[in-house]
C-alpha cells in the first residue's frame, strides 16, 4: 500500500558563517568555555518545516502550495530521503521518483547518448533497464543526429526536452514534482504534456508542489497549504471526490 | 520503505551498515561516476590522464640517479625502489586529500537524492585505483629493465593494494564528513600530506635511519607502502607490517562507524 505518513517532521538549517565552521573556533570554544562558548558556538538556524503531520494515501493527488521559502521543495526532498528530519518520523511505502532536479546527473561533455545512461543510473536504473529504453528516450526527445554530440553543444531548450524525456521515462508509485514540468517549443511541449500526464495518471501518490493554484486545482484533489514551514490549511477540491483527511493537521 | 526518527545508537549504527552495504552494491553508480571523471580528464585533450604518468615518470627519471648518488646507493636497487614508492605514494596521497571532499564535490546530488553516502567515497577510490592502473605502467617498465629477483611475495602484492583501497573506503567516510562540517581540514590535510611525503620512507630507506629504523614502523603510510613495495621489489615482507595493516583497518573502520553513524543524517545539511 503506496502511503507517505510523517509525525511532526521538524527540518532546520544550521546556517554555519565563516566562523563556527573553522575548527579554531571549535578548539577555543573547548579551551575556553563559559561565556565566549556560548558566543562561538551561537549559530542561526532556519527552521524549515516545523511538526509536519500528514497521511497520504494511494490515490491522493496532493497539491501542496505557498509562498517562496514556505517549505515546499524542503518537503519533497524530506519524502524524497535526501534530508532526514532532526525531528519527527516520516515513513515512505513505495518507490519514489523525483522530478526536482531533472538534469541532476547529466555530463556536459558527455553525448546525448551517454547522458540517457548517465542521467538513469542515476535515477536508480540498472544497465539493463536502461538499454531497451534508451532508443524511445532519444527518439522522443527529437534530437536526431545531436544525440551523438556534447550536450555542451545543445542549446538550453534541447538539454531540456532530453533532460525531460529521460526523467519521465520511468514509472513509480510515488511523484514528486516542483512545479509542472515543461520542455521545449509549442510542439513538443505538446507531446511532453501528454508524456507528463500519462505518468502522472500512473503513479499511486502524486505530490505536486506550486504557488500556482489554477494548476494545482486541475492536477490535485487535495490541497495543502504551507507558511513558514507550517501546516495552515488543508482542504479538498470540490470538483472531484474528496479522500480522506489526514489524521493530524 | 523508508524509516527515519530520532533513535538509540543501536538504530543508527545500522543505519550506518546499510548504507556501507547498499554503498557497495550500488557499483553501477559509483563505477559510473568514476569512469566519468577519468572520461573528463581525457576529452579534448590528446594524452589526458596519461599527462599524470609522464609528470611521474620524469620525476623518477630526475630523483632516481640524484638521489641514488646523494645518498650513495647502488642505482639497480634505488631506482626500482623510488619508482614503485612514488607510484604508489600518488595514489596513498590521493586518497588522503580526495578523501576530504568525497561529499562537498557531491552536494548537488545529496541534496536531491536518497543515494547512499558511500556510493560518492566508493567513486574517489575507484577513479584513484584507474589512475593508479595508469602508473602501473611506469613500474612495469623500471621492474622489467632492473628485473628484481622475486618471491612467492609478489603474489600477495595485488591483495595489499585491495587493502589500501579498503582503508580508502573508510578514510573517505570519515575525512568526508569532517570536513563538509569543518571546511578547514581538506586545507590541513593537504598540507600535512606534503610533509608526509618527505617522512615517509619514499626516496629514503628505513635502514639509513641506523638505530632509529623502528621509527618507520610507527608510519601508518610506510606500513601499507611497505607491503605493497616489497613484494614487487623481491624483499620479504614481515609480518607485523600485515598485523600493524590489519590492526589500521579494524581502528580506522571502528572510529569510522561510531562516528558514521552519529552524523550520518547530518552529511545532507552540512554539505
Amino acid at each position: 500500500m503506496t502511503s507517505i505518513l510523517a509525525d511532526s517532521i521538524i527540518v532546520e538549517f544550521p546556517i554555519y558563517g565563516g566562523k563556527s565552521r573553522s575548527l579554531k573556533h571549535t578548539f577555543v570554544r573547548a579551551a575556553t568555555g563559559g561565556l565566549l562558548s556560548r558566543n562561538a558556538a551561537e549559530r542561526v538556524v532556519v527552521r524549515a518545516l516545523n511538526r509536519l503531520s500528514f497521511h497520504f494515501v494511494e490515490g491522493d493527488r496532493i497539491g501542496v502550495m505557498g509562498h517562496n521559502g514556505s517549505g515546499k521543495t524542503t518537503l519533497l526532498r524530506v519524502i524524497a530521503g535526501a534530508y532526514e528530519p532532526v525531528g519527527g518520523t516520516i515513513s515512505v511505502v513505495g518507490k519514489v521518483a523525483t522530478m526536482i532536479a531533472i538534469t541532476l546527473g547529466m555530463d556536459p561533455e558527455s553525448t546525448g547518448y551517454e547522458n540517457i545512461f548517465l542521467r538513469a543510473t542515476i535515477m536508480g536504473l540498472k544497465p539493463s533497464q536502461i538499454a531497451p529504453l534508451a532508443d524511445e528516450i532519444a527518439e522522443f526527445s527529437e534530437l536526431g543526429d545531436y544525440i551523438h554530440m556534447p550536450l555542451r553543444t545543445y542549446s538550453s531548450g534541447m538539454a531540456m526536452r532530453l533532460a525531460f524525456a529521460v526523467s519521465t521515462s520511468v514509472s513509480a508509485d510515488i511523484l514528486l514534482m516542483d512545479e509542472w514540468l515543461s520542455a521545449g517549443d509549442a510542439a513538443f511541449s505538446a507531446k511532453a504534456q501528454v508524456r507528463l500526464n500519462s505518468l502522472v495518471d500512473r503513479a499511486k501518490l502524486l505530490v505536486l508542489a506550486s504557488h500556482d493554484e489554477k494548476l494545482i486545482r486541475k492536477n490535485c484533489n487535495k490541497i495543502m497549504r504551507l507558511d513558514h514551514g507550517e501546516v495552515v490549511g488543508f482542504e479538498a477540491v470540490s470538483a472531484q471526490p474528496a479522500g480522506r483527511l489526514p489524521f493530524a493537521v | 520503505m523508508i524509516k527515519v526518527d530520532m533513535s538509540p545508537f543501536r538504530q543508527r549504527l545500522n543505519l550506518a551498515l546499510k548504507d556501507i552495504k547498499d554503498g557497495v552494491c550500488s557499483f553501477n553508480i559509483w563505477v559510473m561516476l568514476g569512469w566519468l571523471e577519468i572520461k573528463q580528464l581525457y576529452r579534448r585533450s590528446t594524452l589526458g590522464p596519461i599527462w599524470l604518468t609522464i609528470s611521474t615518470g620524469v620525476l623518477i627519471l630526475g630523483m632516481g640517479p640524484l638521489y641514488g648518488r646523494l645518498l650513495s646507493q647502488d642505482l639497480s636497487r634505488y631506482v626500482p625502489y623510488l619508482a614503485v614508492g612514488i607510484v604508489l605514494w600518488s595514489f596513498i596521497s590521493a586518497l588522503i586529500t580526495e578523501s576530504c571532499n568525497s561529499y562537498i564535490l557531491a552536494e548537488g546530488f545529496i541534496k536531491e537524492l536518497k543515494l547512499p553516502y558511500t556510493v560518492y567515497v566508493l567513486r574517489v577510490v575507484w577513479k584513484l585505483l584507474i589512475m593508479l592502473g595508469h602508473n602501473l605502467v611506469i613500474v612495469v617498465l623500471v621492474l622489467g629493465y632492473f628485473r628484481p629477483s622475486w618471491g612467492w611475495e609478489l603474489l600477495l602484492a595485488p591483495f595489499a593494494v585491495l587493502l589500501i583501497a579498503i582503508n580508502g573506503l573508510w578514510l573517505g567516510i570519515l575525512m568526508g564528513l569532517l570536513s563538509a562540517r569543518f571546511r578547514d581540514i581538506p586545507l590541513i590535510v593537504t598540507s600535512l600530506v606534503q610533509i608526509a611525503f618527505f617522512l615517509t620512507p619514499i626516496f629514503w630507506k628505513p635502514s639509513m635511519l641506523g638505530e632509529y629504523q623502528w621509527t618507520a614502523n610507527l608510519n601508518p603510510l610506510f606500513i601499507f607502502l611497505e607491503i605493497v613495495r616489497a613484494p614487487l621489489l623481491g624483499e620479504p615482507v614481515h609480518g607485523y607490517l600485515w598485523m600493524a595493516a590489519f590492526g589500521v583497518t579494524v581502528i580506522g573502520f571502528s572510529i569510522t562507524l561510531l562516528l558514521f553513524s552519529r552524523y550520518r543524517a547530518r552529511i545532507a545539511y552540512w554539505v
